[in-house]
């Protein structure tokens, strides 16, 4: 598998290739990696495994231990660890070294290249059938490159960091397994060179998210949400698939370069295919990304470890979605509704769950919906046709927000030691139980408000261009210009909100007086080198992430040191070769950018305005919750009345979606099972065998037991054959 | 001389066969059956067959016969005649199977010889050249241990298990 | 003289079924179906004197089943005399459901 088996025409495309200087190193290692990652560790959990169901047998008979009891032993911190909990320490993240290094080398090669086309290196014919073929291909071009840059480095980081935070967990090899099998899959999924390469990996990437979030599967409540996750995601698939008929009907292939390639001249500009099929897409996307409809499975996904939250639900996998519709952007230029749906989806999501985030306690919940609002702006990005906007902020978001969630790992982590020593059973995610943290953990504080800023969109943070580059987008893209103009204004709302919110966790964690209680307080401590390194340059990425696509009047401006900047728009130049064509089918259909918001101004003015309203809602909201007194979880209690209620139970949606799809299938489920299932086909099958029994009942009554009876029939039947052979 | 000799052997034959079936007691029926048997050897030797003949008078009247009334002796059987026989419709049905079965033979042998089948009987002048060349025993031994030879081994191995067979359930606990 | 003994041997097959049918007791039900044995040892013997030597092998294999048949039969008629204290097949009746 290392040295890929060429078909001619792709030995011939490398050739070509090789003419533009791009000649990828080890494409392949680099997916494999990971995979052997998966491999070892998994060995090693599997021998972990046994050893403490034996271990967890022989102390049940030894000692009757309460199950409580028993968990704290687990959680013994101090003993002399085993190789299979060092072992991984080591393989987990060192493959994900070897891989990023790998990465960053194909992708220096790539920079030094003038590469026009992708290139594809095709390894096994797959599904060689009659019509329909399908190779084993993985397809190098700048959006995959890219990707794998985001997967790697930040992967690396994380699993740094997870060294850190799960050593004492009783399921590390375990961990590391799933971790690395995610890594494999995410590769797949955008270094595939056709959508069945690619869904593997999307379905890989959503099984170990479901691994992975009923991590702690003893816990009902985290495995719940695991099945949530993955049933949640079967739903967008169901979109995906059905996209990938019609285009496979439509096209006979299901490769990128081939579809993309004919896509402008085989379907009609705003067409019903092509409207059908990106609606499709866009649905698979919603699922994976978790747009409204789908988003409710990713708050409850924080039931996951920490980290994992932090590189599968925000950083990459929940960005594969944004990744699928600037993949697919020729097809979306092609169909103005469904971008325009895209677009409005993303919207929706971004202001609906900014304000569901006003008003969550669990710091995690609250990096949730911040996670889905931002994919929501992502969203909006890809919709309006800015796909390297879209990119760009699914870049340096996966850049603030993997430092927000590790950040929130490291609270949480202090917490729960805090809490754990003095086995006070208080929410250790609770914010309303934390407050002046930033005493004891003054780096990840330090950190923390860096990703704050970030996110909030204050210059010169990464999130600052990103997000303000979206806003720009939406607000003059066409054709539905009303329509524009709205999500315009929802999307500038929503970048307040963010703002608001994220300063209310900040303040709520880590100013104001400590609330863990005196005992626990000395308990409280900075989080081990292991993880405090990744976090830092994750800060650093979420200062600098930000410069690599300044807009050329921004540069000259204030906000790129008027013209201090080394480069300008260098992530929408490198992209283009992915986007040219899409881009070119909307300049041909409605012209080129206003440059304008809806109610005026140029990007400097807005530049000016956005950062000056993000710190002014920032200060203003410091204000607010540093003058308020924070109670704890216990003092306070849920909302009773109000918005507040209405926003604290995230406006009911669980509660909604229950009454009018769950309950209504278990109901159809209970029928089936009730009546379809016990009733007919049970009834059926019983009967059979009734029908069988009293068969033999009957005949049993010829059994007399009677020699004389069997001699007597048995000469019955000699004369009987007697009979036929004689008469 | 011989169709008279073959007449006499088939009355007792026929003679002990009834008295097998009728004999109230089970040493009565042996003893019928011994004449039965005997004579059946008589006709064998009509027939010229007289190595089966040598071996019906040994094995079968001699040793599977003693051992019925070993067994007989044994188990001092021979008191309840009465409920030794079937009654009513037992008895009416046995008869009508045993009448139909005749029926059907007869139909069957009537007119046997005039068959135009028999009309290709070799006859027994290859027998008889055979008997000359080998001798009585020699006639059989020869496919004995030539053609039927795995036959002949397998019957040996039958008897082996029935042997031990009828060691293992008579043994004294069952 | 074939045909005759034919008849003899179809005669003597049909008493020897009329005795198993009739009779209860086990052995001798075994001695009627000796009978039937005999009765078909007689066609084979009188029909190999017309066609070959083969009769009388097969003839020589009945026999060795029926020795075989007997000690097996026999034992077994001990084993259930010893259990029941009669040989008489009404009252063995274990054989149904």
């Amino acid at each position: 598998m290392t040295e890929p088996a060429r078909t001619t025409t792709e030995a011939l495309a490398a050739t070509a290739q090789a003419g533009s200087g791009f000649d990828p190193v080890l494409p392949g290692i680099i997916l494999l990696l990971p995979l052997l990652g998966f491999l070892l560790n998994g060995i090693l959990a599997l021998v972990a495994g046994s050893r403490s169901a034996t271990a967890l047998r022989l102390a049940a008979l030894a000692e009757p231990d309460s199950e409580e009891e028993r968990v704290d032993h687990q959680h013994e911190v101090g003993a002399p660890k085993r190789a299979t909990h060092t072992l991984p320490t080591w393989i987990g993240p060192g493959v994900m070294l070897l891989a990023f290094v790998l990465t960053a080398a194909n992708f220096l090669r790539m920079l030094g290249a003038d590469l026009h086309d992708a290139v594809v290196i095709s390894y096994w014919s797959w599904m060689p059938t009659g019509a329909l073929s399908v190779d084993a291909a993985i397809q190098l071009d700048q959006l995959s490159m890219i990707m794998m840059m985001v997967i790697t480095g930040v992967g690396f980081l994380i699993h740094v960091f997870s060294v850190g935070y799960m050593k004492d967990d009783p399921g590390y090899p375990r961990y590391f397994a799933y971790l690395n099998l995610f890594v494999f899959f995410m590769l797949v999924l955008v270094t595939g060179a056709n959508f069945p390469v690619m869904f593997v990996g999307w379905e890989g990437v959503g099984l170990c998210s479901y691994l992975l979030i009923g991590f702690w599967f003893q816990d009902r409540e985290k495995a719940d949400a695991g099945k949530k996750a993955f049933i949640v995601n079967r739903i967008g698939d169901v979109g995906l698939l059905m996209a990938m008929f019609i285009l496979f009907s439509t096209f006979g292939t299901l490769n990128y370069g081939e579809i993309f390639a004919a896509a402008p001249t085989t379907l009609v500009y705003g067409g019903g295919v092509v409207t059908a099929i990106t609606l499709f897409l866009l649905l698979g996307a919603a699922g994976k990304s978790a747009q409204i409809p789908l988003y409710v499975w990713l708050p409850d996904a924080m039931a996951g470890p920490t980290p994992v939250s932090a590189l599968i639900h925000a950083a990459t996998m929940v960005t594969a979605g944004v990744y699928l519709v600037a993949r697919a952007s020729v097809l979306f230029a092609l169909a103005p509704v469904g971008a325009a749906a895209v677009a409005t989806i993303g919207a929706l999501t971004a202001l609906f769950a900014a304000t569901i985030a006003l008003k969550q306690y669990d710091i995690k919940k609250v990096l949730a919906y911040s996670t889905v609002s931002q994919l929501g702006f992502m969203f909006m990005g890809v919709g309006v046709g800015a796909y390297a906007a879209g990119v760009f902020h699914l870049m340096t978001h996966a850049f603030f927000k993997a430092l927000l969630f590790l950040g929130a790992g490291a609270v949480i982590h202090s917490m729960h030691h805090a809490l754990h020593a003095t086995h006070k059973d208080w929410d250790a995610q609770d914010m309303r139980n934390m407050g002046g943290l930033r005493r004891p953990m003054k780096w990840t504080w330090i950190f923390m408000w860096i990703a704050t800023l970030a996110i909030a969109g204050i210059w010169p943070f990464a999130g600052f261009f990103s997000k303000d580059e979206i806003i720009w987008y939406v607000g003059t893209s066409a054709p539905f210009g009303p329509l524009y103009a709205v999500l315009w204004g929802m999307a500038v709302v929503t970048a307040l909100l963010t703002a608001f919110y994220m300063t209310r966790m900040m303040i709520l964690t880590f100013h104001g007086p400590n609330r863990t209680g005196e005992a626990e307080r000395k308990h409280l401590h900075e989080a081990p080198l292991t993880m405090t390194i990744p976090l830092g340059v994750l800060a650093i990425l979420s200062i600098f992430g930000g410069w690599i696509n300044v807009p050329e009047s921004v540069r000259n401006s204030f906000f790129g040191g008027f013209g201090l900047l080394p480069m300008s728009e260098w992530l929408h130049d490198w992209l283009l070769p992915v986007t040219a064509a899409a881009d070119a089918i909307r300049l041909e259909q409605m012209g080129a950018y206003a440059y304008q918001s809806p109610i005026g101004g140029g990007h400097v003015t807005w530049g000016f305005i956005a950062t000056g309203l993000a710190l002014a809602v920032v200060i203003l909201a410091s204000r607010l919750f540093l003058s308020r007194d924070v109670k704890t979880a216990l003092e306070e209690g849920e909302p009773t009345s109000g918005i507040g209620k209405l926003l604290y139970n995230k406006w009911y949606v669980d509660e909604f979606y229950d009454r009018i799809i769950v309950q209504p299938v278990i109901g159809i489920s209970r029928f089936s099972w009730r009546v379809v299932d016990r009733v007919l086909i049970d009834g059926t099958v019983n009967a059979v065998g009734a029908v069988s029994r009293g068969a033999g009942w009957f005949g049993s009554l010829f059994q007399t037991g009677q020699l004389n009876t069997y001699a007597f029939i048995l000469a019955l039947g000699a004369l009987a054959l007697l009979g036929v052979l004689i008469l | 001389m011989v169709d008279l000799l073959f007449y006499v052997f088939a009355a007792v034959v026929l003679g002990g066969g009834i008295g097998v079936v009728l004999a109230r007691s089970p040493v009565g029926s042996l003893l019928f059956m011994l004449a039965t048997l005997f004579a059946m050897a008589g006709i064998f030797v009509l027939f010229e067959a007289h190595f089966l003949a040598a071996i019906q008078v040994m094995v079968y009247a001699g040793a599977i016969m003693v051992l019925f009334l070993f067994v007989i002796m044994l188990l001092n059987l021979g008191h309840d005649f009465r409920k030794d026989f079937t009654h009513g419709a037992g008895m009416i049905a046995a008869f009508a199977v045993a009448g139909l079965l005749a029926g059907l033979l007869a139909r069957q042998l009537r007119g046997t010889g005039d068959h135009p089948l028999y009309a290709f009987f070799p006859g027994p002048e290859g027998m008889d050249a055979l008997l000359a060349e080998r001798g009585a025993v020699g006639a059989i031994a020869h496919p004995l241990f030539t053609d039927y030879v795995v036959a002949f081994e397998l019957t040996g191995i039958l008897l082996l298990m029935a042997l031990v067979g009828a060691i293992a359930i008579a043994k004294q606990r069952v | 003289m074939l045909v005759e003994a034919l008849v003899l041997s179809a005669i003597l097959f049909v008493i020897g079924t009329a005795g198993v049918l009739i009779r209860r007791n086990a052995i001798i039900m075994f001695l009627c179906i000796e009978l039937m044995l005999n009765a078909v040892n007689l066609s084979f013997v009188a029909l190999s004197r017309y066609l070959g030597i083969e009769g009388q092998l097969y003839v020589f294999f009945v026999m060795t089943v029926a020795a075989a048949e007997a000690a097996v039969g026999l034992a077994i008629i001990i084993a259930i005399f010893r259990h029941y204290e009669t040989v008489n097949v009404d009252n063995f009746n274990l054989l149904k459901w």
